[in-house]
């Protein structure tokens, strides 16, 4: 075939690095085009938080899923296709007119991968792991989640067998909302607990 | 399913990866393909992720202003070509 098939504009210099690293890692076997797919379409499509919002929406407009998903947040998610390596034993707390839940990781960065994607930078630094236990209301201040006194903080240290899913209350005057338009109101920060949608 | 190794999304400070409400953010489909062969190379060597994240961080080092999937780039042909991968 001679001249250009279509009228894309030529490949950037970077492009073309890009494409003859990719050739070479596939002639050695190394990488093959169906795993850097499966990874960029893992990443662009199948987890972060929008997949956690969608529990949650599901949650506000189904009472029975609700009770399941507390009940085993694993296998609730399972039900809606979000599972993975780092989402086992996903454990749903649920915030409540009197309780305030919020999650964190002492240890290290555990996270919830699945369905609330990579996690914040701040997330895992080490003052917010620190202080988010010794001043829990402190610190939600500071993220603008201002409680009343009497609404019990409960912090929810993750670990690698545990990692924790924050339920937060149904905004008020979202009766007429859809599942989707309330899956959109649901923020990662809200699944953390560090913010009321 | 892909396995990612958690290292990755753990890299923090100049080699965190660049995201949005938890999101990875590729502004073009190359940065895409170059995140996802480094995560591929680093398993098929059976490296630990270490090994590409003191490159990319020396990378960043050496041409700060440099954009980050840049930078990536050429950590991942460094990390290629100390590991014997290279064109014929």
């Amino acid at each position: 075939m001679s001249g250009p098939a279509h009228h894309h504009a030529p490949p950037s210099p970077i492009e073309q690095r890009v494409a003859a690293l990719e050739e070479l890692l596939a002639d050695k076997d190394l990488v093959n085009a169906e795993f850097i797919d499966g990874v960029v379409s893992l990443y662009e499509n199948d987890i972060g938080p929008l997949n956690g919002a969608k529990v949650v929406a599901r949650a506000w407009v189904d009472p029975d899923y609700r009770e399941r998903l507390l009940a085993d947040g694993t296998t609730a998610m399972d039900e809606l296709g979000f599972a993975g390596p780092e989402g086992r034993h996903i454990e749903v707390v649920e915030n409540t007119p009197g309780v305030h839940n919020v999650i964190v990781c002492t240890l290290c960065s555990c996270y919830p991968w699945p369905v609330l994607g990579l996690p914040p930078v701040w997330y895992k630094s080490p003052p917010y792991r620190a202080r988010m236990v010794r001043e829990p209301r402190t610190v939600l201040r500071e993220f603008g989640v201002e409680l009343d006194e009497d609404v019990e903080v409960r912090v929810w240290d993750s670990s690698a067998e545990v990692r924790y899913l924050v339920l937060p209350r149904r905004p008020a005057g979202t009766e007429d909302l859809g599942e989707e338009e309330l899956a959109a109101l649901v923020t990662r920060d809200a699944m953390i607990g560090v913010a009321i949608p | 399913m892909i396995e990612v190794d958690p290292g990755v999304a753990a890299m923090s400070g100049s080699a965190a990866l660049p995201r949005s409400n938890g999101e990875l953010v590729f502004s073009a489909p190359w940065e895409g393909r170059a995140f996802a062969m480094a995560v591929g190379l680093v398993d098929a060597l059976d490296l630990d992720w270490e090994e590409f994240r003191a490159r990319l961080i020396e990378a960043i080092d050496a041409a700060p202003e440099r954009p980050y999937y840049e930078s990536w780039l050429a950590a991942l042909e460094r990390l290629a070509a100390d590991h014997g991968v290279a064109s014929r």
